[in-house]
C-alpha cells in the first residue's frame, strides 16, 4: 500500500504523517506527479489561507493533477474546502470537485446565550453519516475542528456538525473524500476514520 | 455543539515531568510522553507540555521529547516555555507540535505574534498571559513567570494580541493560581466576551465546581489544570460526568 501526501506549501504535515504510522503506514511527502498517480491512496492536508494556496496549486499544476487522480484522494481541512468550487477566503475559484462553496462562520453567532469564537476550536459531533469513511458507530461522536470557514451542505454531503449553523463535516464524490475536521488530531475515532480510507 | 475543553498542564524539566502523577500506575515515572497518553486515554481534550528547563541542552531535549510525543498522542498538544523567537516556534512545531504559547517574548516583542500567524497560521498561536488584579481594581500583565511587572494591561494586551493574530488566549490569574479556590471568573467572563477567539482559563482548580463556574460564570471555552490532575484529586471521566450533569457540553 503506497500512501502519497501532497506537498505543498500547507503548513506543518507532521501529525497527518505521525497519525498515518500510527495506523500501519509509512506514507510519502512529494509534489511528484509519477508518485502521486502511482499512489494508492493520496491525502491532500493542509493548513493555510485558501487563496494562496490556490495560486501555488496552479503554479505548480498540481491543481489539474489532484483532479484528475482515480484512486481514493481524501482532502483534510483547508484541502477540503480547496477540492470546493470556490471560497470566501481570499474569494478564490477552488479545484470544483464537489458542487458547494466555503464561506466564513458569521461573527456573533449565538448558542444557547452564549457567543460562538470564529475560528471554532475543539471538539464537535458529526452526525448525518454516510459512506465509506464512516459505519454506524462513528455516529454522535466528536472529532476536532480548526476552522473558520465551512463547506455548505450539499449532496455530496456524508457528515454534518452543528455550529451555529449546519455544515458539511465531510464530502463524498466518486473517488474523492474529503473531511473538514482533523481526523490525525481526534483520537480513536480520527484513527478509524483514517484505517477505513487506507482499507476501502 | 462545540464542547468545552478540558486541558492538564504538564511541566518538563530536562525531558522529565516535575509534579507527580497518582492516578494512574506509570511504569516510567514522570516519563511525559506515557503521562500524556494515559490523559488521553482518560478523555483529556488538549494537553499543555510546559519546558521549566533553563539550559539549552534542556531545550535540545525538550525538542526530542516533542517529537516521541507527537508520533504517539493523538489529541493536539501545545508547548510553551522557553520560547523567544520564531526559530524556537519553528523547532517545536516541525518536531510535531500542534501550537505553541508565547507570553514573555510577546510582551517584549508583540510583532512575535504577527510573525507567527504569518508564518504558521493563527491556529498555531496561543497567547499567553499572566496577570495579577492590582489595588486600583486593574489587572496587571508580568512576564518572567511572575517575577517581573509590564506596563500592560489584561484586556488591552488581549485584543491587541487578538488583532496580530493570536489563535488564543490562555489567561492566568496569578492571585487564583496555586490557591486552589477557583478560577478568576469575573476576570474570564470579561475577556471571553470582549474577545472572538477562545479564551482558556488557567490558574485555580480545586474542585469540580471550579471547572463548571469557569464554563458558566467565566465563559471560558476550555479549562486547563494541573496538580488536580497530577495528584488524583480530580478524574477526568469523573470531570466530565459531572459537568455533562451541570448542563455543560463536553466531549
Amino acid at each position: 500500500m503506497e500512501v502519497a501526501i501532497v506537498k505543498y506549501n500547507a503548513g506543518n504535515v507532521v501529525s497527518v504523517v505521525n497519525a498515518l504510522k500510527r495506523v500501519g503506514v509509512d506514507p510519502v511527502l512529494t509534489d511528484d506527479e509519477k508518485v502521486l498517480r502511482g499512489a494508492d491512496r493520496v491525502i491532500f492536508p493542509g493548513v493555510g489561507e485558501a487563496s494562496t494556496t490556490m495560486a501555488y496549486l496552479r503554479e505548480h499544476r498540481l491543481d489539474s493533477l489532484i483532479i484528475s487522480l482515480k484512486r481514493p484522494v481524501l482532502g483534510i481541512c483547508i484541502g477540503m474546502q480547496l477540492m470546493c468550487r470556490h471560497s470566501e477566503e481570499g474569494d478564490v475559484d477552488c479545484l470544483g470537485i464537489f458542487d458547494t462553496d466555503v464561506r466564513r462562520f458569521p461573527q456573533a453567532m449565538l448558542e444557547e446565550g452564549s457567543r460562538l469564537k470564529v475560528p471554532q476550536m475543539g471538539w464537535n459531533t458529526i452526525h448525518h453519516l454516510r459512506g465509506p469513511l464512516f459505519d454506524a458507530s462513528t455516529e454522535g461522536k466528536y472529532v476536532y475542528y480548526v476552522h473558520g470557514y465551512y463547506a455548505e451542505r450539499c449532496g455530496q454531503t456524508v457528515a454534518e456538525s452543528d455550529y451555529g449553523l449546519r455544515y458539511s463535516a465531510a464530502l463524498q464524490k466518486d473517488n474523492f473524500y474529503a473531511v473538514q475536521f482533523h481526523p490525525e488530531k481526534s483520537a480513536l475515532v480520527g484513527e478509524e476514520i483514517l484505517r477505513r480510507f487506507i482499507d476501502m | 455543539m462545540l464542547a468545552k475543553r478540558i486541558i492538564p498542564c504538564l511541566d518538563v524539566k530536562d525531558g522529565q515531568t516535575v509534579k507527580g502523577v497518582n492516578f494512574v500506575q506509570l511504569r516510567r515515572a514522570g516519563d511525559p510522553v506515557e503521562m500524556g497518553e494515559a490523559y488521553s486515554c482518560a478523555g483529556a481534550d488538549e494537553l499543555v507540555y510546559l519546558d521549566i528547563t533553563a539550559s539549552s541542552d534542556g531545550r535540545r531535549t525538550f525538542t526530542e521529547l516533542v517529537r516521541e510525543i507527537a508520533a504517539h498522542i493523538s489529541i493536539p498538544f501545545t508547548v510553551g516555555g522557553g520560547i523567544n523567537d520564531i526559530h524556537d516556534i519553528e523547532r517545536l512545531l516541525n518536531a510535531g507540535a500542534d501550537k505553541a504559547s508565547v507570553n514573555s517574548a510577546a510582551i517584549r516583542n508583540p510583532e512575535l505574534i504577527n510573525d507567527i500567524a504569518h508564518n504558521f497560521g493563527s491556529q498555531m498561536c496561543v497567547l499567553a498571559i499572566d496577570a495579577h488584579l492590582e489595588d486600583d481594581g486593574r489587572w496587571r500583565c508580568y512576564v518572567n513567570g511572575g517575577r517581573k511587572a509590564t506596563d500592560r494591561e489584561l484586556l488591552e494586551w488581549a485584543l491587541e494580541g487578538q488583532e496580530r493574530g493570536a489563535g488564543e488566549i490562555l489567561f492566568t490569574s496569578m492571585d487564583h493560581d496555586g490557591v486552589k479556590q477557583g478560577y478568576a471568573n469575573e476576570a474570564l467572563a470579561m475577556l471571553s466576551d470582549r474577545l472572538d477567539i477562545p479564551v482558556i482559563a488557567s490558574g485555580g482548580a480545586g474542585t469540580m465546581e471550579h471547572f463548571r463556574d469557569a464554563f458558566i460564570k467565566g465563559h471560558a471555552d476550555a479549562a486547563l489544570a494541573a496538580s488536580v490532575f497530577h495528584f488524583g484529586e480530580i478524574a477526568i471521566p469523573d470531570l466530565k460526568h459531572y459537568l455533562a450533569g451541570e448542563g455543560i457540553t463536553v466531549r
